[in-house]
């Protein structure tokens, strides 16, 4: 791996972020209207839980939402570079493809967690009480679950050649990880069939092990479905396979 | 020892033949360029060349380093400018240069000088922290042939770049790039269409349907049509090519009410012509070969023009421009 090429990457995509002020504006704004016009919404309708609001549920999957439409938007970022030809630029450069795709996932990791992060600083908000360490720990999951997510835009990306087919990954793969992920309702209280989509889906265990950490103490049906060591260790794995898959796809199609 | 050295080089697409058995030479130092009509095996041949594309069979050496065993190498010896732009347009011309800079693993302490140098190199330096999309179409390609040569690539190729550029733009493109191998000591392998651009070229392939045709200096091509034609016209055509035959032994045909005589070095044998009709000639035009006339000669057609902007429309805009700027 080249670490020069890694950082240039990386710098790129986040000083194309800090100049893009619409990005980052809808960025921020999208999890604040889930949070508190759908969430507030739906608090008058579904009462707490194990001690746990509606609103402090849904925190966790607001968070991976945030990191979900950041990571897949700066990956399919590469379609963009390959319609408009910048792509060719970095396939000539003598640097491996485990470095361009380490490269991309590193950018959609360090930008989505920034905005994770900035959400995540709205819990007083919720009325949730988070320490320091909670803090660190929701933030090292933010990492790993950006990664993995970034991976997995990357690969998705390696199979289009033109932007046209942005709306086709929003409506499919976007939006029904988005609702397949424990962030709006639980996944043990999904249907057998959605409840087996939902165990497929890399998001799904982010979510989850974003919930130990905002709600440690939930029991019944807003508490988490699977282990946190379930959790983490589905994330490293989906991600070294996603990275392995992305630079073979590069390898084959460029 | 050629810096490029490409061997029966095959490239099949399917049915589709876009390299037939190709083999060429480029000596270092050089301007090479490799001419034909779009879809001739140009962009292929480029490809394989820059490790985009591997050859169905046949070898491709840059820099004595294979280009399908040794990408990496070759791709450090080589700079490249697209057809199309490669440039990011949302950010500053000096970011895309360290962008660069960075991906080629150029030194710390060697980025900033060669981005700068290129930079004025190119007459840039001073649009340096301008966002590309606010450059227009001949600063853009100039930006990216500076970019090409950041890395101090031994070769540098350049496919059609001249495509899409004003007449102005074009005429300032060529004076840089014809300066570029002595300055640097890099090669320059180019593609083009544009027949009056191969022009600068030391030597030239001609590729159609896949297949090199003819491989030489202009010059040298030009001797394949058989000289120069002049054309005269004179008080009585008649008597002026009896006495042209006479005394020069030189056959002349009459067309459309002027004289058309064929010769190796037209410069030297109008003196002549003027010396034995005197008075009588009203006017002469000499017309020298040009790579069209090659090229139809060889394949038998014109070589096919991108959005009908034709050598000849081109040369009119060009003749056009200057009138109103010089």
């Amino acid at each position: 791996m080249e670490f020069n090429a890694i950082y240039v990457i990386v710098a790129r995509e986040f000083k194309k972020f800090v100049r893009e002020r619409s990005r980052l504006v809808s960025a921020i704004a999208r999890p604040l209207v889930w949070l508190f016009l759908v969430g507030a919404g739906m608090s008058r309708l579904v009462p707490p839980v194990g001690g746990v609001s509606y609103m402090q549920f849904i925190f966790p999957g607001i968070l991976g939402m945030t990191i979900l439409f950041s990571s897949m938007f700066s990956s399919i970022s590469i379609i963009w570079d390959k319609e408009f030809g910048f792509m060719k630029e970095i396939l000539v450069a003598p640097v491996s493809r485990l470095t361009i795709v380490v490269g991309k996932a590193l950018s959609g990791s360090i930008v989505s967690t920034l905005q994770a992060v900035i959400v995540l600083l709205l819990f007083p908000l919720l009325g949730l009480k988070l320490g320091a360490t909670d803090i660190i720990g929701a933030v090292i999951i933010c990492v790993l679950v950006s990664f993995s997510v970034s991976a997995f835009g990357i690969v998705i990306a390696t199979f289009y050649e033109s932007y046209e087919s942005f709306s086709a990954i929003m409506n499919f793969i976007i939006m029904p990880m988005f609702f397949l992920s424990g962030a709006m309702y639980p996944v043990k209280l999904l249907p057998e069939a959605l409840r087996f989509a939902a165990k497929l889906n890399p998001l799904t265990y982010g979510v989850d092990a974003l919930k130990y950490v905002i709600s440690p103490l939930a029991h019944g049906a807003m508490s988490p479905d699977f282990s946190i060591v379930t959790d983490l260790a589905v994330i490293v794995v989906l991600s070294v396979i996603f990275v392995f898959a992305g630079t073979k796809a590069f390898e084959r199609r460029g | 020892m050629p810096i490029i050295k490409v061997e029966n080089l095959v490239k099949r697409f399917g049915s589709i033949t876009a390299a037939n058995n190709i083999s060429f030479n480029v000596e270092e130092g050089t301007i090479f360029g490799f001419l034909g009509p779009n879809s001739a095996g140009k962009t292929t041949t480029i490809s394989i060349l820059c490790t985009l594309l591997g050859p169905t069979s046949g070898n491709a050496l840059v820099n004595g380093y294979d280009c399908t065993k040794e990408s990496s190498s070759v791709r450090k010896s080589i700079g490249i400018v697209f057809q199309d732009t490669t440039l990011d347009k949302d950010l500053t011309a000096e970011e895309n240069l360290l962008f660069h800079a960075y991906l080629y693993n150029v030194e710390k302490a060697e980025r900033r000088k060669r981005v700068d140098d290129v930079l004025k190199l190119v007459d840039l330096f001073n649009r340096k922290d301008d966002l590309v999309k606010k450059f227009s179409g001949g600063m853009k390609r100039r930006l990216e042939v500076a970019r090409g040569l950041i890395h101090r690539p031994k070769v540098l190729f350049l496919d059609e770049p001249t495509l899409g550029l004003d007449p102005q733009s074009r005429l300032n493109l060529w004076e840089f790039i014809t300066a570029l191998p002595e300055k640097y000591g890099v090669t320059i392998f180019m593609t083009t269409h544009y027949m009056d651009e191969a022009e600068v070229c030391d030597n030239i392939a001609i590729i159609d349907n896949g297949n090199i045709i003819a491989m030489n200096s202009p010059e040298e091509l030009k001797k394949v049509i058989g000289g120069d034609v002049i054309y005269l016209k004179t008080r009585d055509n008649a008597k002026a090519k009896d006495e042209i035959k006479s005394m020069l032994d030189i056959d002349a045909s009459t067309r459309d009410g002027e004289l058309f005589i064929s010769a190796v070095r037209g410069d030297t044998c109008i003196p002549e012509l003027i010396r034995t009709l005197g008075d009588s000639v009203l006017s002469v035009r000499l017309q020298r070969p040009t790579l069209n006339d090659v090229f139809l000669k060889l394949t038998g057609k014109a070589i096919r023009e991108e959005g009908g902007a034709d050598t000849d429309t081109i040369k009119a805009e060009v003749r056009a421009y200057r009138r109103r700027h010089e």
